[in-house]
């Protein structure tokens, strides 16, 4: 049942197929319009799904500069190029964009382009509101970037934003913070709703939820987060507004509020925010090793129960970001507990892979590089991350950069190795041409020394006791900030080489066929490379050749 | 499952066109909360967003008589109005989770229980209760007294749940073909969202005026305005709503078995009285 199959197709490794031809060309279509407006005004899924990821990439390269002045502060002791005062502008910059603007639309950019195809779907469910959910971006981290050009300069307290440093001793932009974030948090909900929309309702005749390839499955599990957790940043940020602008104290001890109340709504957001930042990647490398191992996942059922556990357990830890402020015992015990738990659904992942890759038939073509560094380099940031999850180990712990280095870890070669990975898997899909062989590979060997010369040298500087967010620090942490610096410089550079890639790989390579890898086995490898504009005008009937696990 | 004639819009100027105003508004409501200008731009962002979002869904109504949407476009909108109603769902209980965690923990530890000492030190006279009309702090004056939820809360309750059954009538006389009977139920259930609206208007002038509950009054009007007053806006939404299906239902929109505009309006009206139901309760009676 595997009409129109590139010849190169090996049929002992697909496990599903398309029936009926997976591309009929465009029926008449109304004209489209040319340059500038067809970015405005597109409602197609790959066109968005490009705009998602050109942006996120341009962030990518503001929010490192950010991390790039800090880290040249950092190069030696003592304050050197900026003022304090800038140098937290920086800081609290650098991961506000690095995560609202440079990560999660990566994500959303990715299952923008790649959900409709993995389960047939024309397009996805509501398609104006679909570019509707991208202009904001635009338009809420200009907003965002201006602060820094405002009187008193941008936001200074750090990406968390803990009241009273946002509220009570906050520069005035910080009015200009909120409202951005609040167009942010906007175009994140109405994505999520519509991916959620798209994968319940969208898939091809046949396709049954444990069909899904992981990518839909973890993308599935993160908008259901999304839609929990953003209207809880818009809560805290509009009491963070009206605390700043119409005299309430819901962050004010004085009046009988609490600046830790913010502290247990932000990270009642923030915890589940950090799962929406690796749930996908989860997905991505989850495509990615069974491909070039040529074997089928191992126990993809259990990867999606993990998934879903994890996400569960996501809501049930957040204070665990708060050892340090003076909770109960009993809330000390139980969020310590509870930490530790989600280790094992993450186990059960890591495991998997693992499983996957053993006896495999393994190459090692650029996206495999990036998703076998993610298992190693993220499991280390794991592996932190249940060292942060003692109570009383992390009282010792707490704001040093040793929590600097763990979550790096899981963003770092985390999150974005995860990015790169699916960038590299799917350019053949989406150019018609492979990306430069060779030119990636340096890529990667650079990013992997680069990123382990940046955040390694942290653990032992925040286990001897460096402060985070201190533009200056004592003399025994000279050697590992100057180690690095000299990595985040490398590593930054090195992301130059990712960006020649991809121009490169739009420009021309070698040509891809529709199924781009040998041991690739869903849906969107039955289309043509490039794909169409349009592509599942008519669904495709698909038929499970074999279970998935 | 899809029949394949699932309608993909080819382009549209609403979106690109809203998210500019809606950045207008946010940079007006900005300027004017920091910079004391700004208004004109806040009120041309707000028109822009209004005007954007009354273009749209004309397009889309267009685009549904004209019958382009299939079965499966239908289910598309119910996802998408069911996860967005589970979205407002989650910003009220981040208002609700902050008033019992008020409650629960923080006035209870301001008056020294649990060993945490410091805020004992600050305010060793602070005696803890709810409502908190003594904050802490000589500096913020507390509410005289708090309104008696006997009163006016409990007509707005018997407003609001009076209003979902009416508005149920009305529907289930859509299902049934009495358009006549809808059309009078929709029309009263519009006129107890507008009571509903004027009634709370008075209240908030009572409370500013006779029992000092301000947005400065501590923790209490705090979370009071807070609640209520988000409350209060998704009220006046939901009465636009309805009244703009009062509209449609006059102008012969809506087939009896096809309307889930109609029905959406429905699930919202639906959401924002069960949330009154909880205001009612945890910040009136409780």
């Amino acid at each position: 049942m595997a009409p129109k199959l590139p010849p190169q197709h090996s049929l002992q490794h697909s496990s599903t197929a398309v029936a009926g031809g997976p591309s009929q060309e465009h029926h008449a279509h109304v004209a489209h319009p040319k340059g500038v407006m067809r970015w405005l005004l597109t409602t197609n899924h790959k066109e968005i799904g490009s705009l998602y990821l050109i942006f996120s990439l341009t962030m990518f390269f503001v929010g490192g500069i950010f991390a790039l002045v800090v880290r040249a502060e950092l190069f030696q002791p003592g304050l050197q190029l900026v003022e304090p005062e800038f140098f937290n502008q920086m800081t609290t910059m650098h991961g506000l964009i690095m995560v609202f603007a440079a990560v999660m639309p990566a994500f959303t950019g990715l299952a923008n382009w790649m959900i409709p195809l993995q389960i047939g779907a024309p397009d996805m469910a509501l398609p104006r509101l679909n570019n509707f959910s991208f202009w904001l971006l635009p338009i809420a981290f200009t907003l965002l970037l201006s602060t820094l050009l405002m009187p008193g300069g941008g936001p200074n307290f750090g990406w968390t934003f803990y009241a009273p440093l946002s509220t009570t001793y906050a520069p005035a932009s910080t009015t200009f913070f909120i409202l951005a974030l609040h167009i942010a948090g906007i175009s994140s909900i109405l994505g999520a709703i519509n991916i959620i929309a798209t994968i319940l309702n969208m898939r091809a005749p046949g396709m049954r939820m444990m069909d899904m390839p992981l990518f839909v499955w973890t993308w599935l599990i993160t908008a259901f987060l999304l839609i929990a957790v953003m209207p809880v940043l818009a809560g805290v940020i509009t009491m963070m507004l009206m605390d700043i602008n119409f005299g309430t104290s819901f962050f004010d001890a004085a009046g009988g509020g609490d600046p830790v109340l913010f502290q247990h709504l932000f990270w009642f957001f923030g915890h589940p925010e950090v799962y929406i930042m690796i749930l996908p990647a989860f997905g991505i490398v989850s495509a990615i090793i069974p491909t070039f191992a040529r074997k089928p996942l191992f126990g993809y059922a259990s990867m999606v129960y993990a998934t879903a556990a994890i996400a569960l357990l996501s809501f049930l830890v957040w204070a665990h970001h708060m050892f340090i402020v003076g909770l109960p015992l009993t809330a000390e015990l139980f969020f310590m507990y509870s930490t530790m738990l989600i280790a094992v659904p993450t186990g059960v992942k890591v495991f998997n892979w693992v499983t996957t890759l053993f006896r495999g038939s393994i190459s090692f073509e650029p996206p495999m590089l990036f998703a076998l560094a993610f298992v190693v380099l993220f499991t280390i940031g794991g592996f932190s991350g249940l060292m942060l999850a003692i109570a009383p180990a992390d009282f010792q712990y707490h704001d040093t950069y040793f929590v600097v280095a763990h979550f790096h870890y899981v963003l770092v070669p985390g999150a974005i190795f995860a990015i790169m990975a699916g960038v590299y898997y799917w350019l053949p899909k989406w150019t018609g041409h492979y990306p430069n062989e060779r030119l990636a590979q340096c890529h990667f060997w650079c990013s992997i020394i680069g990123v382990n010369l940046t955040f390694f040298p942290m653990h032992f500087a925040g286990l001897a006791g460096m402060p985070r967010r201190i533009p200056d620090y004592a003399l025994q942490f000279a050697d590992f900030n100057l180690l690095s610096s000299i990595g985040a410089f490398f590593f930054g550079a090195s992301q130059l080489l990712f960006v020649l890639v991809v121009v490169l790989c739009v420009r021309g390579g070698q040509k891809a066929p529709a199924k781009a890898w040998e041991g690739a086995v869903d849906l969107e490898w039955s289309v043509p490379s490039p794909a169409p504009l349009h592509t599942f005008e008519t669904p495709p009937v698909f038929h499970r050749a074999q279970s998935h696990d | 499952m899809s029949s394949g004639s699932y309608y993909v819009p080819a382009t549209s100027r609403w979106p690109i066109l809203g998210s500019l105003a809606l950045g207008a508004m946010m940079v007006g409501i900005g300027l004017k909360l920091v910079f004391d200008t700004g208004a004109p731009l806040l009120i041309i962002g707000l028109l822009g967003v209004i005007s954007v979002m009354g273009l749209w869904f004309r397009d889309v109504i267009h685009e549904s008589m004209g019958g382009l949407y299939d079965t499966q476009m239908d289910r598309s909108f119910r996802w998408g109005m069911g996860w967005f109603i589970f979205s407002e769902v989650m910003f009220f209980a981040a208002f609700f989770g902050a008033l019992f965690y008020i409650r629960t923990f923080t006035i209870p530890w301001l008056g020294g229980e649990g060993a945490k000492g410091v805020s004992a030190l600050l305010w060793p006279g602070f005696v803890p209760q709810w409502p908190l009309l003594n904050p802490p702090d000589a500096a913020v004056s507390g509410p005289t007294s708090v309104l008696s939820p006997w009163q006016l809360p409990l007509v707005n309750t018997l407003i609001l749940v009076t209003s979902s059954i009416t508005l149920t009538v009305a529907h289930e006389a859509l299902k049934l073909g009495y358009r006549q009977t809808c059309r009078n139920w929709l029309a009263g259930t519009v006129m107890l969202g507008l009571c509903f609206i004027v009634i709370q208007g008075v209240e908030y002038y009572e409370a500013y005026h006779h029992y000092g509950i301000t947005l400065e009054a501590g923790i209490f009007g705090a979370t009071f305005f807070i609640l209520t007053g988000f409350h209060g806006i998704h009220v006046i939404i939901g009465t636009l709503i309805l009244a703009s299906m009062l509209v449609r239902i006059i102008k012969g929109h809506f087939a009896n078995d096809h309307h889930f505009g109609f029905e959406a309006s429905c699930w919202y009206w639906h959401f924002v009285d069960v949330v009154w139901v909880g205001l009612f309760i945890f910040v009136y009676v409780f």
